[in-house]
Order: structure tokens, then sequence, then C-alpha cells
């Protein structure tokens, strides 16, 4: 369903085709095109007084060209209102840091890069956080299978033959 | 080092120290009892002077999201519970309602009543098992004996109740399995009666205390502002003067129709978020009180299909757990199994803030501010 709001209409006027609101089951959220990250996310911020960054994730969809959706969840405190924002990006395109918007997304992006392999441009230390730093692939991605494991790794650093 | 944070502190070295030793990196951890689980910290140190630090996590990976993709809705709620295990009832009831939020039902009023319950009680658990083990972090050793001595009176409940005691899987999609056990009002009534003094006895051993409060006032402070670019929490926000709570900001289950206050602190400081967190049980109890009094009769369970198909779309829906903002993020492709979950742990976000909170402190106090943030290792690195 369409969402329409002040809000949206600002952003429309400014950004136009470039953008598309929604609203599903009472959440709203906003798709725009990756062209428009960081700056709509920095108005977001200094105009609309979405101060929280919730969360950053990702979902991988390998059937589309554009095959991850990237999505930050944005809370205001003043406004007592919650946001989503979301972009679609290829395989192996970068998308910008928020990180110097709220440096809350540090560590959030490398979550997402460490399961999704998805590179933030500008991010200070874009390393892996739950994994380890020599792991190969990305587990949250529809490819990786769920028993599937860095079997070199697991050899050489924990000398074992299989971690099953 | 991740210097990425906002640095409150001058970060040039010090001429010449005594031994001519600047600059020193120590590691702490993984295997260290004050940090709550494995959780590895790398300091840098000027003598006793924190400079910085990073935090190594990932040790209890265990791949929750993406272990959820493979299982159908109702086969996943029990792993909810593992995440944060000293709190698995509000991981539960998170869930049950991101999915029911998801498919747009809600659950009776008398399933939304006992919700808030055991929820309630749970988060006094866990802010038990927070205050026993962050005094012996800090050198007191009695209170341990006392959390834990009470809070096996809440566990009993849950054990009673559905029978485990730590991770309950107290709650289904749609409502809760179980109806009340005969005599659960009056357990839950004794226990608000037994507990409220305890909660005194708590803070007569340590709020005046000489040493509790000269370890813990001034230490790992930091701002609202910080607090908010951090994306940081639950009582540590509330400590430094944000008086918001998920319960009060967007109600969920029952809390709409309860009488409580948010309880803030000034300072920010370690203190702050004791007093902070020892306020809460209190309104917790003043929960639990007026719902064990109001619980209504009815069904308990709404109605949910067996096959649990939710049509496609996603939803976010988050709750006030005792660490803080607790959310599910769920992607819908119209099976019964989930496309996507995504959890935002609380732990984890509010982990970041170690760095700034640390930083121009002593060693000794990185473990005070450990055991302020109440983290839960299963919920950072699920």
């Amino acid at each position: 369903m369409p969402w329409d709001s002040p809000l949206v209409a600002d952003l429309k006027k400014q950004y136009g085709s470039g953008l598309d609101a929604q609203t599903y089951l009472g959440q709203n959220y906003l798709r725009v095109d990756r062209s428009l990250i960081p700056n709509i996310l920095k108005q977001l911020r200094d105009k609309e007084q979405f101060d929280y960054c919730v969360d950053v994730t990702a979902v991988h969809y390998p059937k589309r060209e554009r095959q991850f959706d990237v999505l930050w969840i944005l809370y205001s405190f003043s406004k007592n209102e919650r946001i989503r924002v979301k972009t679609e990006i290829a395989d192996g395109e970068s998308i910008p840091s928020s990180v110097d918007i709220w440096p809350t997304t540090n560590w959030l992006e490398r979550e997402a890069f460490d399961m999704f392999g998805i590179r933030f441009e500008g991010h200070p230390d874009l390393k892996r956080i739950l994994l380890p730093d020599g792991w190969k692939g990305h587990p949250l991605r529809k490819d990786y299978g769920i028993i599937q494991q860095d079997q070199e790794w697991v050899q050489i650093n924990l000398g074992i033959e299989s971690g099953q | 080092m991740n210097d990425s944070t906002v640095s409150r502190l001058d970060l040039d070295t010090p001429e010449k120290t005594y031994l001519d030793a600047n600059e020193l990196i120590l590691n702490m951890g993984p295997q260290h009892p004050a940090t709550h689980g494995v959780l590895r910290v790398i300091l840098r140190l000027d003598g006793e002077k924190v400079l910085g630090l990073e935090c190594v996590i990932g040790y209890l990976h265990r791949g929750v999201e993406k272990i959820a993709e493979h299982r159908t809705y109702t086969m996943f709620n029990p792993y909810v519970d593992r995440m944060d295990y000293v709190a698995a009832v509000s991981n539960g009831l998170g869930y049950c309602e991101a999915v029911e939020k998801l498919l747009n039902i809600e659950a009776p009023p008398r399933a939304n009543y006992i919700r808030v319950i055991l929820t309630e009680l749970n988060r006094i658990a866990s802010h038990q098992l927070w205050l026993g083990t962050h005094a012996l972090d800090i050198g007191a050793m009695t209170p341990l004996f006392y959390t834990f001595r009470d809070r096996e009176e809440i566990l009993k409940i849950f054990e009673k109740y559905c029978g485990a005691r730590l991770t309950t899987h107290a709650f289904r999609i749609g409502g809760c399995q179980y109806e009340t056990y005969e005599g659960f009002e009056k357990d839950v009534k004794k226990f608000v009666a037994f507990v409220a003094p305890k909660i005194d006895e708590y803070e007569e051993l340590l709020t005046t205390n000489r040493i509790w409060v000269e370890r813990t006032k001034k230490v790992g402070t930091i701002s609202a502002k910080d607090c908010i670019a951090l994306g940081v929490t639950g009582p540590v926000l509330r400590a430094s003067g944000v008086k918001w709570d998920l319960r009060k900001a967007q109600p969920y289950a029952a809390y709409k129709q309860f009488d409580f206050d948010v309880p803030t602190g000034q300072n920010g400081d370690t203190y702050d978020r004791y007093l902070v967190r020892m306020a809460e049980m209190r309104q917790s109890l003043r929960i639990i009180q007026q719902a064990v009094d109001g619980i209504p009769e009815g069904p308990i369970m709404a109605k949910v299909s067996k096959v649990i198909k939710p049509a496609v779309g996603e939803i976010y829906h988050s709750i006030e757990a005792p660490k803080g903002e607790l959310g599910y993020f769920i992607v819908s492709d119209g099976s019964t199994q989930p496309y996507r979950i995504r959890v935002r742990p609380p732990s984890f976000v509010n982990l970041q803030a170690l760095d700034v909170m640390c930083r121009g402190q002593l060693v000794a106090d990185v473990i005070a501010v450990i055991g302020t943030l109440d983290i839960v290792l299963g919920e950072v690195d699920r």
C-alpha cells in the first residue's frame, strides 16, 4: 500500500522518482535508489529527527538481478516513529557507509559484511565480526548451505577433520 | 584499534612514564570470569589508564539467523530462548509477537496478562543475576548469594508453569500453550510479598556502601547524546537521563493497562545504572501485582492455523527486554519457513559503547563497566 505523509511529499519533491514510499501492516518504509544513499539518510537524521539507527541489515534474493536488499531501521525519539529505508544493490557492488551519520552502524555494518559480503565504502574498520578473520564465505547468503563450513580453516585452526 | 567512536580523550601518548613503557597492549579473555561468558577485549594501556580497547566477539556464534531460514515459524520458537538465556521469556515474547504481527492476529487478553506476568518475573530474575555477578566482579561477594537465593523462587514458578527453568519456551505464536497451574496467582502474589523486602536488603548492602560507591560513581560515564549516537538502549540509556521505555513508547502485550514509572538517572555512570535497575525491579513488582489482580478469564490462544504461512511481506517488531530494545525483523516469502529473520540484539549494540565508556578509566574499571552493561554473550554472538 502506498504511504502518504508530509515527510514523503517533501522527499518526493526533492528526489522524484528515485523513491517509493509504502506501508505494510502499519509499518512504513521507503524504497530508495542506491544513488540516494547516504544523502537521504543524512537528511532523515538532520531534518526529520531520526536520530537513532536501530539496525542495519540485508536480505539476499539470489534470483534477482540486484541480489541484495540493504536496509536501515530508524527511530525518532521526538516523534516516536519508526521507518525503514531499503535499497537494492548487485552482488559485488558496494554501498556508502553510514558510520559518520550514526556511529552505532559500525558493528552493524561489519556484521552485514561478515554475513553477506556487502562492502560498506568509507567504513573505518570493515572486517569480520562474528566469524574468524580468515574464514571463507558469507553464511547468510542463500547459496551457503546450512551445514557448510570452511573446512580448511577448521582443519588448520582447530586441528580436527571436520566441525560436524 | 577501533577509533571510530567519538573519542573523549586526548589519545596522545605521554612523554615518558615509569620504565619507559608508554603503551602496553593487554589481552583480556576470552576465558575470563569477569567477561560474563567468552568476550575478548584487547586493551591499549598507559600504565593503569585505558587509552582504548577493541572487543573481539563471535566465540558463541551458532548461526541462529541461518537456522531460522531452515525451520518453520513454530520450530524456530525454542531457538530464540538460547540467545539471551537469562531472559528467555522476553526473547520468546518478542518473537511470538513479531510473528503474530506478521500474521495480523492478536493474542487474547488473558494470554497477554500471563505473558506480562512471566516477562516481568523474568526481568527481575535477569536483573538479580546481573546484580549478583556485577557485585561479585567488583568484590562484593554476599549479594550473589542473596540474589541467587531469591531468583530461585522465580525459576520455581517457571518450572511449575511450563516445566523448564531457564530456556522456558513459555509462549506460542498466538498466545500461550499452557493454562496457569492451580495456585499460580497465589504463588506469584507470595513471591511479590517475599521479594519486595529482599530488594531493600540488596540496597542496604550496596547503596551506601563506601567501597561500592567508590568503585561505581563516575565510572564508565556515558552521556545521553553518546548513548543515542551509539544506539544504546535499556537501563543504560535511561541511567543517562533519557526517559524512554518501549513498554511506554510503543506499548505491546497488555502494558497499556498498567500503571508504572520509568526510572531514570542523571549522571550516566555505573552507580546510576545500578540505581535504575534496582528501581526497575520495584516497578516490575508493581506491574506483576496489577496484572495478577486483574487477570481476565477467557481463552489463551487466538485462532491460529496449524500450519503457519504468513502472506508475503516483512515486519519489524521490538520489545523492551531487560537489556534494551530487542527487535525481530522477519521477511516472509509466503511459505511455511521464514525467508529471513534478523534479530536486533540489545547486548550486541550496547557492547559497542564499551570503548567510549572505558577510555580514561583504570583497568579495574573495565571489569565494572562490562558488568554494568549487562551483556549476555549468547545474545551478542547469536
